[in-house]
């Protein structure tokens, strides 16, 4: 059964993975042996695909490296839950598909709580409720149903803006 | 409706965002618009290269980039490499680079690539200019829109020449007066980390009004550090001796009643030098108030801080001194020519004199991959600009920043110290 990883505020990506993790220092296939492998060990030990991180606000504030959503998406996030996420890390984890839902949930989930991701409605499934996420605007549900930016240039030649104001 | 150039009809008044993408969209644009527009720059090193191309020949299936004139390519990260690993991906960035035929390409040595873009006019006044580093916001110093972009929107925009950009809110800083001496761009910077926090300006851009005085080394600080702020692009508008030399397009300039999301006036003249305590940049107090914290190391360089400018004011302190017993100073200028200027002008000579000693030009070691790691337990001033817990190696080392006239002062006590109070 999935479960959700609590965290705080301002996560950065020196702390989702450290520069000197990076595919650069290592190896691309390694990747998944990094995130949080240093803020908080026992995550890659025990992340499961489908988990869900519910975190504060100003989530993967730093650096550009798309390695830090990539690391999260590889060993298997479902989808990450803040307040808001600074602005590359937004970009990039919608760039490979990894669905991001601005809400603050930390009131209401707790760590380690057994959910499920219903990506259609959207909600999370919480001891059979549901606790509504919020929609994203159509054209990142887009581009995130094709599986990322790349699918969808490849798909429709264009990049993905209009219509979202 | 018909576009019309921004700044001169009824479009006007615009932010400076507003004015060059809306110069570069063909039509006028706001602040919340979703706009796809062409690019002048696409700026990658080598941390990040190696995956680009992948991303741009794997996930794209594009064969070439769009335009290899428009390409930057610069190996700073790990200069010169440190691992097999690195020298292998630098093989692979060489290949690459000769294949798709780009000529601005910076060796190992050159310096950080933000330093080189604005050394080299690779960036102008207006261009929209993207680096796969989130310090190119740097650009903005010579009012250039520069952002910073991950993986795969650098290769799109390497595939199309294009990338799709929502036009930023404006956050205005408003200097009144100047610095005091000894106090320098970096404590401004750390003061509005410190005052509005880490996220102060996510999405937004950050204009620096009434700092037409300001060199344009300090003003690349400045907009460099606007990243850690959240901030999409950080801009000083294009007049005053700074940008000399830098091409100004007419339509380019401050517009009187502009909108702006919010205005924050500071006082230059009571601004005191300011550290960022770990592990946070935005938990910031001033230097004169942090008591008696030792440190083992101290750092002068970075794209926010390893300019002439820097290295003068950390020679002006240092002159016929000496650094404390059991400090280790460590100075890597920004770039290759500032390294030679400094050299040919006798600065480097003073702070090599007083104990210092030097590295390539380049990143060095703020992102704790070389050149100057820190291990459990240690403590370092830099004048770089991020203190995040393991960022300079152990995750058990303790990060300060501060200015390089608080570094220098730093290295000559052994511990933090405001540079005023010498």
């Amino acid at each position: 059964m999935a479960r959700v990883w609590l965290f705080g505020d301002n996560i950065d990506t020196d702390q989702i993975v450290p520069g000197r993790y990076a595919p650069y220092m290592t190896s691309e296939a390694e990747l998944g042996k990094y995130p949080f492998i240093e803020a908080r060990p026992e995550f890659v030990r025990q992340v499961e695909a489908g988990d869900v991180i519910i975190a504060g606000q100003n989530f993967g504030c730093g650096s550009s490296r798309e390695y830090a959503p990539r690391a999260l998406k590889v060993v298997g996030i479902a989808a990450i839950i803040a307040p808001s996420f600074a602005r590359i890390f937004f970009r990039n984890a919608l760039n490979l598909g990894l669905p991001l839902f601005e809400v603050d949930l930390r009131g209401r989930l707790q760590d380690g709580q057994a959910v499920t991701l219903d990506w259609e409605t959207p909600a999370l499934w919480v001891d059979g409720e549901a606790v509504r996420l919020p929609l994203p605007p159509a054209w990142l549900r887009q581009v995130w149903e094709v599986g990322g930016i790349a699918e969808y240039y490849r798909r429709y030649g264009t990049l993905p803006v209009g219509g979202a104001g | 409706m018909a576009a019309k150039p921004p700044g001169e009809g009824p479009f006007s008044p615009a932010t400076l965002s507003e004015q060059i993408l809306s110069h570069a969209a063909g039509q006028r644009v706001w602040a919340g618009n979703l706009v796809v527009v062409p690019v002048s720059r696409v700026m990658t090193h080598d941390s990040l290269t190696p995956e680009i191309i992948d991303a741009l020949r794997e996930s794209l299936g594009a064969q070439h980039v769009h335009n290899p004139d428009q390409v930057v390519v610069v190996i700073d990260h790990v200069a010169p490499a440190a691992s097999v690993p690195t020298a292998d991906a630098q093989v692979r960035v060489r290949q690459w680079v000769a294949e798709e035929g780009i000529r601005n390409f910076y060796e190992a040595g050159a310096g950080v690539c933000h330093q080189v873009m604005i050394e080299d006019h690779l960036v102008a006044p207006g261009d929209i200019v993207l680096g796969s580093d989130s310090h190119a916001n740097a650009y903005g110093a010579v009012c250039a829109f520069g952002t910073g972009m991950g993986t795969r929107d650098i290769a799109l925009a390497l595939a199309s020449g294009r990338t799709w950009l929502r036009v930023p809110e404006t956050l205005r800083v408003l200097g009144r007066g100047r610095f005091l001496p000894q106090v320098a761009a970096k404590d401004l910077s750390l003061y509005l980390c410190g005052r509005l926090g880490l996220d102060g300006a996510t999405y937004q851009a950050v204009e620096f009004h009434g700092l037409d005085w300001l060199t344009l080394d300090s003003r690349i600080t400045l907009c460099s550090m606007s990243t850690e702020l959240g901030a999409k692009a950080g801009l000083v508008p294009p007049v005053g001796q700074a940008v000399q030399g830098y091409p100004v397009p007419q339509w380019l300039r401050l517009d009187e009643g502009a909108s702006y999301a919010n205005t924050l006036e500071v006082d230059l003249g009571a601004l005191r030098p300011q550290v960022a305590v770990p592990p946070e940049v935005d938990y910031v107090r001033p230097a004169a108030e942090l008591g008696n914290v030792r440190v083992d190391q101290v750092f002068i360089g970075t794209c926010t801080n390893g300019r002439l400018e820097d290295l003068r004011a950390a020679a002006g302190i240092l002159q016929g001194r000496h650094i404390a017993a059991g400090v280790r100073l460590l100075v890597i200028p920004a770039s290759h020519r500032i390294l030679r200027q400094a050299v040919a002008e006798g600065t480097l000579g003073t702070l090599l004199d007083a104990g210092a000693t030097v590295g390539t030009p380049g990143c060095g070691p703020c992102v704790g991959r070389h050149l100057g790691v820190l291990g459990a337990g240690e403590v370092c001033l830099s004048t770089a600009n991020r203190n995040f817990r393991g960022r300079m190696g152990s995750p058990e080392a303790h990060v300060y920043l501060g200015s390089a006239e608080t570094a220098a002062a730093t290295a000559l006590t052994g511990c933090i110290t405001d540079p005023t109070e010498l």
